[in-house]
Parts: structure tokens; C-alpha cells; sequence
């Protein structure tokens, strides 16, 4: 009796090394292409085709310095729309809610932070500095959690298995409470964000490198390190921590999850408590880049494109997809905007996030949900 | 006999009373007056609505109103939201407001095709259409004491001056950074006549509302570009975040400026020193040391009535709401006095304005001297095109750069002209002038 062998020879590759060669020699074609184009004459410089197609590299190849610094512009965006998309994931996952009330839980929580430290500095009389910033970062996660309780009290536990839509619209009532709500405490003026007092660098860096320079400022380190370790430490704690169980299974299913003796209504407070530590995280970074005010509400909207390309459901995704489009947006608007009059890189985040969908209609890393009929 | 006399008697007090209740109820005159205390264009809204508020509650707790004639100042919130902003025309109108102030250029541009048929006067100050300024076509909108246009111009000699003449421009790189919106791209077609004319690259770098906080990748166009000047034609959370970007990207500061709009204190105060050197430009002073700015502070502020902090009061945006203030009081008080009523309605407002010559005596006689340049409307002339000047924030403080700069009338009015000629043909059946003029022009 001889045994059975396969004759079939064993690949050399993985298949995902297949299809990261084949993308890299589809796009090492398309150079080659260009470059033949270019040479022989077939695309002038001036032409459309050379507009788009070569001018954009010629200009990556002139001036490394300011690639370099486009990359780097482009990834600080995409860690910051990275902790913004992640905040609303994690409502999504554990509640099924698109919460709308995300992009003003980051101003209501920076106004916080901010009002309650002009409140202690200049009222109360406490000395400014580090202490009194710490302080009022503490009031500003303490307002949080009892936001949080209170959503869960007060929208969330009569709403309970209820349709989405009523919940998606519980969360734009939220937002219009908030928004009047922060007005009449903090009223509507822009506030600056205390980024030295709460211990955050902020210098910069100039590196003269690549024939010129690349500028690198202390805060958008600190941005990127911080939303990276905030990041690492969710998926920690969502992974292997019992609570971070109890999180996944209420995601997977709310009635499975209650049949074991988890506690909906203790989930929902914590992950609203996370989603909004999230939100002031992001109202700390964003204010310090501009001013706390209100306008930082729409920045909550860029979020929307991560969402579509990561998928709704997916922490990893809403990482990778906020990479993506902060990268995406800042090397397209830099290199094909002027070709477009500018401006381009609102829409643009949702071109990207619509092309990837052509191809991977559930997003990046979201759940493919088959329904048979 | 006697029943009658009673009642004869009766009905004459009766008479009498009503008339005098009906013209204590009109012994006000009324105006309605956009703001946005909140959104996202807040912190340029708050210090503008506090001027204006507190120059109105000033005139009447010292003077009891205009010509006798309590103000009845009123504030419609708008958010800057032009739908609002046209809820609000339409409150003003209900409420017989004597004029329209939409402080949005949108805003201005929904109310400019009602105007004239709601008889009520639009005053788009130095904002909206700039070629509102010509009366012949524009009766019912005023918008002294600059356009935008002659902004763009001013800027243009501004940067001549300091390169060391206009036949330096040549080949230099300018850019407009801009908010995306009906307000940001009114410089365009004046700095495209300009580049053609003095030879400079012209780049426009727009910024979307929804990017005003976002501008790494237009700071990394303008690092790309090599732009020499840039001139921010922003408003609301735009500046600040533009005066940060630029110091981040190494942009020189001082070559950046702003217009008129772009000059509140907030906007560079939070910077801290990295805004040092940030320009704009500007058309009156700033500062409490007024008589105005004083009596503002003994007659409101100090009483409790003002929203303003006391040590805003007197800073730019705050004092180009008492700028407002003293010229629309100023044009109520031609109003009273070419109708002989002492209150006014929308139609003797608008006359009012057209006979408007704030000279410098009458600005002294406004507790203003020397606060702003002579402003001069005539029934043609809805604008003045008064001159402006730069100033530079100096890490605390607005300090004045350059000396008061002369928009270039002559090459700007034709082309105004001609705008509001174009304006008046493509939109189908607007009227020509009827109304009289009977002013100093």
C-alpha cells in the first residue's frame, strides 16, 4: 500500500503575496507606461495627460523635502481621524447606533476642560500651571462619565430595542442639547486650548534633509504617539480584558449577551464613558492645532469617510482607514488639487472611501454579511 | 343734551388717549440686527454683535436715543447661516426695522433682490457685493466705506510698497487664501486684472467651512508654490488656524495679510508669539482712548448691560461694531432731518444714508476724532472707497504698520461699473433707479 502524495506543486508564495505582486507589477506597468509616454514624445508637457498622470511625480522627485512633509502632514491627519472614527466604532459596536452626537461630544469635552480651568484660574483664584490643568482634566473626564451615565439613564434605557433610527435620531437630539447646553455654560466664543499647561511640547523640529527642509512640530508627535497608545491600549482592552469580552459579545449580540448575565445598561455607560475620553482626547489634539469652538464640531465629519472605507464595526479598520484618507487627501489635494482649482480634499476623502468600495463593499476590515434569500 | 355731551366728551378722551398710546408705541424707531453669537463663525460674530449692542444701549441711556427717538435695537441670531439670516430680513420686515444689516455676504446677496420692493435699506458694511457701491444701480444697498475689491488694491500697493515698487511685482508669486464661500472669492476677478496688469503669478488657495480648522495640505500648496504674499480673505475659526499654519510652515508672518475681517484680536492673540509680525488690514482705529469708546464704557459696560468682557471693549472687532453704530446713528439723524419726522421708516433711512459725509468734524462730533477716515456716500457713490491702512500684531496689541493707503478709484470704479451693469442685465427685470436724489451729489 503506497501512500498518497499530492503531485501538485506547493505555491513559493501566500496568496496575499500573490496580490501584493500583482498590484505592485499592475502599477509598476502603469510607470513604465508613463515614463515610455513621456519620452517618446506621445504626452507633452502642458497636455492633460501630463498634468495628471506625470507632473504630480516629477514634482514628488524635484522636491523629496515636501514629500516628505506631505507624508508626515498626512499621517498626523490620519491618526487624528483615526481616534475620531474610533470613537464612533465603539458606540456602533457595542450598541448598534450611529451616534451623531460624536463631533460635539469633542468640543463639549475640550469646552469643558478649558472653561473649567479659566473657571479655576481666574475666579477661584488658583494658580495657572500644570496642577490646576490636571485638575481640570480631571473635571473634564468626570463631566464625561457622567455624560455618559446620563445618556444611558436618560435616551438610551427608554429606547431599548427600539429601530435604529430612533436611536440615530435620540443622538441628533443629543447634539442640539449639547451644542445649546455648552453654549449657555461655556457661551459661543472660541476658547484657547491650555496645550502648554496640560504638559504638551510645543515646539518644532526643522530637519534640513532631501536638499531642503522638513519641519516637524513637537505637538503632532506627541498627537501621533498619544492617539497611537490610546489606540494600542483600546484594543487591549477590548481584546483581553473581561469587560472588553463582555463588549464583543453585547457587539455580537445583545440577547446572547443579556442571557449570560451581562449588564447592557453597564455596557452602554462604559463604552459612552470610552467614546467620549476619545472625544476629549481629540478636542485636546485638534484644539491645539486651532481653538476650541465649535467649528470642531464639523471636524467630526471626516470621520465619515474612514467610517465607509473601514467599516463601522471594525477598530483595526478605523486605524487603517484613517491612515488611508489622511495620507490620500493631503498627497491629492498638495499634487492634483491646483489641477482642480483647490480645495479638493473634502470630497476627495469620499472618493477614496468610494473606490476602495468598488472593490470591498464591506470596507476594509468590516463584517461581510451574507443574507441568503 | 346731557347724554350727548357725555358721550361727545367720552369719545374725544377716548381719541385722544389712543393717539397718544399709538405714539408712544411709535416713539421708537426699530431695527433688527443680524448676529451670530454662536456657530462656527462665533468668535468673529461676538465682538462685532457687543459693539454695535452697546453703542445702541449708549445713545439711549445718555442721549436718550436719536433725535429724541428711543432705539429699539433688536438681535436676530443667524448663526451665519444665510436661510437664518433670511428668517431674519423677514422678522425685521414684520417688525418695521428701518434697515437690514445681514453681516454675511451671503446673506446680503439673498436680501439685494427684495430690498428694493420691501423698501428696506441693506448696509453691507465694507462686505458683500462689491459692486453694490454703484447707486444708480443699487438704490436700496450700501456698503461704504470699502469694497473688497479696493481691498484686494490696497493689498496690491501694500505689497508694491514694501518690495520697493509696483515693477518689482513681476514674476512674484501672490496668493489669495480664502474662505469658500460667496465672501472669500469676492477679491477674485480685481487680483486677476491686477496680475495681468502688473505681471505676478496669482494663486488661489480656497478653504472649504468644513476645512477651516483642517489647513495643513493649503499651507503645504503655498510651501510648494513659493508664494510671496498671501492675503487672507477668512473669517471665523479660518484666521486663527491660518496665522498657526503659517508659523508652522515656516511662512514668514508678516507676509501674510488679512483683510479687514482678518484682524480681530483673537485671531492672532492665540498664536501666542508665534503671530508676531501677522498683518492686516484695517480702516479705523482701535483702542478705548475715544470719548465714544468711554462714554460706551461709563454708560453701559460699567452698569452690568454690556455681554462684552471689559477688557475686550475697545479691541478691533469691537470697535468696528461702534463704527457701525455711528454710522447708521449718523444716517438716522439726515433721515430725521431731511424728513422733519422724528421716527423714521425704511424709505427716509435709505435717504438718509445717501446724504451720509462723515467728515472729520462730524466723526470728532460723534465723540470719534481721529478714529477713522472722512466716508462720503452720494447717490452714485454707495461707497466711498475710503483709504485703510496696514497694522501688525505685535504679540499683545494691533499696532499701526503703514500709512492710510488710497484704494486706486480710478482703475476700481469702472470695473465696478461695469459689474453692476453685468448684474443688472443678467438678472432679468431689475428696475432702473426711480428713486430721487436730492443730496450733495
Amino acid at each position: 500500500m503506497s501512500a498518497v502524495t499530492s503531485t501538485a506543486p506547493k505555491p513559493m508564495l501566500s496568496p496575499a503575496m500573490m496580490a501584493t505582486v500583482k498590484v505592485l507589477g499592475v502599477f509598476g506597468a502603469i510607470a513604465l507606461a508613463i515614463v515610455l509616454l513621456v519620452q517618446s514624445g506621445a504626452m507633452p508637457k502642458g497636455s492633460i495627460g501630463h498634468k495628471v498622470l506625470a507632473a504630480p511625480f516629477i514634482d514628488m522627485w524635484d522636491l523629496p523635502d515636501l514629500l516628505v512633509q506631505t507624508l508626515w502632514e498626512g499621517l498626523v491627519a490620519g491618526v487624528l481621524y483615526a481616534l475620531i472614527a474610533l470613537g464612533f466604532v465603539l458606540i456602533f459596536k457595542a450598541s448598534g447606533v450611529f451616534n451623531f452626537a460624536q463631533g460635539i461630544m469633542v468640543v463639549f469635552s475640550a469646552l469643558t476642560l478649558v472653561g473649567s480651568y479659566e473657571i479655576m484660574t481666574q475666579r477661584m483664584g488658583l494658580p495657572t500651571g500644570v496642577a490646576v490643568a490636571i485638575l481640570a482634566l480631571i473635571v473634564a473626564v468626570a463631566t464625561m462619565f457622567v455624560l455618559a451615565w446620563l445618556v444611558e439613564r436618560i435616551v438610551l434605557r427608554p429606547l431599548v430595542n427600539q429601530n435604529e433610527i430612533i436611536m440615530l435620531m435620540a443622538t441628533v437630539g443629543l447634539t442640539y442639547f449639547l451644542i445649546g447646553f455648552g453654549e449657555y455654560v461655556f457661551g459661543g466664543n472660541p476658547k484657547v486650548m491650555i496645550t502648554a499647561e496640560l504638559g504638551l511640547p510645543t515646539g518644532n523640529t526643522q530637519f534640513n534633509i532631501l536638499g531642503g527642509r522638513v519641519n516637524i512640530q513637537h505637538l503632532d508627535v506627541a498627537a501621533a504617539v498619544i492617539a497611537s497608545v490610546m489606540i494600542a491600549g483600546l484594543a487591549f482592552f477590548f481584546q483581553y480584558t473581561r469587560i472588553g469580552r463582555a463588549l464583543r459579545a453585547v457587539a455580537d449580540s445583545h440577547k446572547a449577551a443579556l442571557s449570560v448575565g451581562i449588564s447592557l445598561n453597564q455596557i452602554w455607560v462604559i463604552v459612552w464613558f470610552t467614546a467620549g475620553i476619545v472625544a476629549l482626547v481629540t478636542g485636546i489634539m485638534w484644539g491645539a492645532r486651532s481653538d476650541v469652538s465649535f467649528a470642531l464640531e464639523i471636524i467630526a465629519l471626516k470621520a465619515l469617510p474612514v467610517l465607509i472605507l473601514g467599516g463601522f464595526t471594525s477598530v483595526p479598520g478605523a486605524i487603517v482607514g484613517g491612515l488611508i484618507i489622511g495620507i490620500g487627501e493631503k498627497m491629492g489635494e498638495g499634487y492634483w488639487g491646483p489641477l482642480l482649482g483647490g480645495g479638493i480634499e473634502t470630497w476627495l476623502a469620499y472618493v477614496i472611501a468610494l473606490g476602495f468600495l468598488l472593490f470591498r463593499p464591506q470596507g476594509l476590515f468590516g463584517e461581510k454579511i451574507i443574507e441568503r434569500i | 343734551m346731557m347724554f350727548k355731551k357725555l358721550a361727545l366728551g367720552a369719545s374725544v378722551a377716548a381719541t385722544v388717549l389712543m393717539a397718544g398710546f399709538a405714539a408712544k408705541a411709535q416713539d421708537a424707531i426699530n431695527f433688527v440686527h443680524n448676529t451670530y453669537r454662536t456657530g462656527a463663525f462665533s468668535g468673529s460674530g461676538i465682538p462685532v454683535g457687543d459693539g454695535v449692542r452697546d453703542y445702541f444701549a449708549m445713545l439711549n441711556a445718555r442721549d436718550g436715543g436719536i433725535g429724541g427717538v428711543r432705539i429699539n435695537f433688536e438681535e436676530c441670531e443667524t448663526a451665519y447661516d444665510t436661510r437664518r439670516s433670511v428668517e431674519c430680513y423677514e422678522q425685521g420686515k414684520a417688525k418695521n426695522s428701518v434697515l437690514y444689516v445681514p453681516w454675511s455676504t451671503g446673506a446680503t446677496l439673498a436680501a439685494i433682490p427684495r430690498a428694493h420692493i420691501d423698501k428696506i435699506p441693506i448696509f453691507s458694511m465694507g462686505y458683500g457685493l462689491s459692486a453694490s457701491a454703484v447707486g444708480e444701480v443699487f438704490p436700496w444697498v450700501f456698503n461704504m466705506p470699502i469694497t473688497y475689491w479696493d481691498g484686494a488694491n490696497a493689498f496690491i500697493q501694500h505689497v508694491a510698497q514694501q518690495e520697493g515698487g509696483f515693477d518689482k511685482l513681476k514674476g512674484k508669486t501672490i496668493g489669495l487664501l480664502h474662505l469658500d464661500a460667496p465672501f472669500g472669492k469676492e477679491p477674485i476677478p480685481i487680483l486677476e486684472t491686477l496680475a495681468k496688469q502688473h505681471g505676478f503669478n496669482l494663486k488661489l488657495y480656497p478653504v472649504a467651512p468644513a476645512e477651516m480648522q483642517n489647513q495643513s495640505s493649503v499651507w503645504l500648496s503655498i510651501r510648494r508654490d513659493r508664494t510671496d504674499w498671501v492675503y487672507n480673505q477668512g473669517w471665523g475659526a479660518m484666521n486663527p488656524t491660518a496665522v498657526r499654519e503659517a508659523a508652522r510652515g515656516g511662512f514668514p508672518v508678516n507676509r501674510l495679510v488679512g483683510v479687514w475681517w482678518a484682524g480681530g484680536d483673537d485671531d492672532a492673540r492665540p498664536a501666542g508669539d508665534a503671530a508676531k509680525g501677522y498683518r492686516a488690514l484695517n480702516w479705523h482705529q482701535t483702542g478705548a482712548n475715544f470719548p465714544v469708546v468711554q462714554d460706551i464704557i461709563k454708560h453701559v459696560v460699567d452698569k452690568g448691560q454690556s455681554l462684552s468682557p471689559k477688557e475686550k471693549v475697545g479691541e478691533n472687532l469691537y470697535n468696528r461694531g461702534v463704527y457701525q453704530g455711528i454710522l447708521i446713528a449718523e444716517a438716522i439723524r439726515n433721515a430725521q432731518a431731511i424728513t422733519g419726522k422724528k421716527v423714521i421708516t425704511g424709505e427716509d433711512m435709505r435717504r438718509g444714508f445717501e446724504a451720509l459725509n462723515m467728515t472729520e468734524a462730524r466723526w470728532a462730533a460723534n465723540g470719534a476724532a481721529g478714529f477713522a477716515s472722512p466716508v462720503r456716500v452720494t447717490c452714485s457713490d454707495h461707497n466711498s472707497q475710503s483709504a485703510v491702512y496696514v497694522m501688525e500684531w505685535d504679540g499683545k496689541a494691533w499696532k499701526r504698520q503703514s500709512a492710510d493707503i488710497q484704494p486706486q478709484k480710478e482703475m476700481v470704479r469702472p470695473l465696478l461699473e461695469e459689474a453692476a451693469k453685468a448684474f443688472a442685465t443678467s438678472n432679468a427685470g431689475w428696475p432702473a433707479r426711480t428713486e430721487p436724489c436730492q443730496n450733495n451729489s
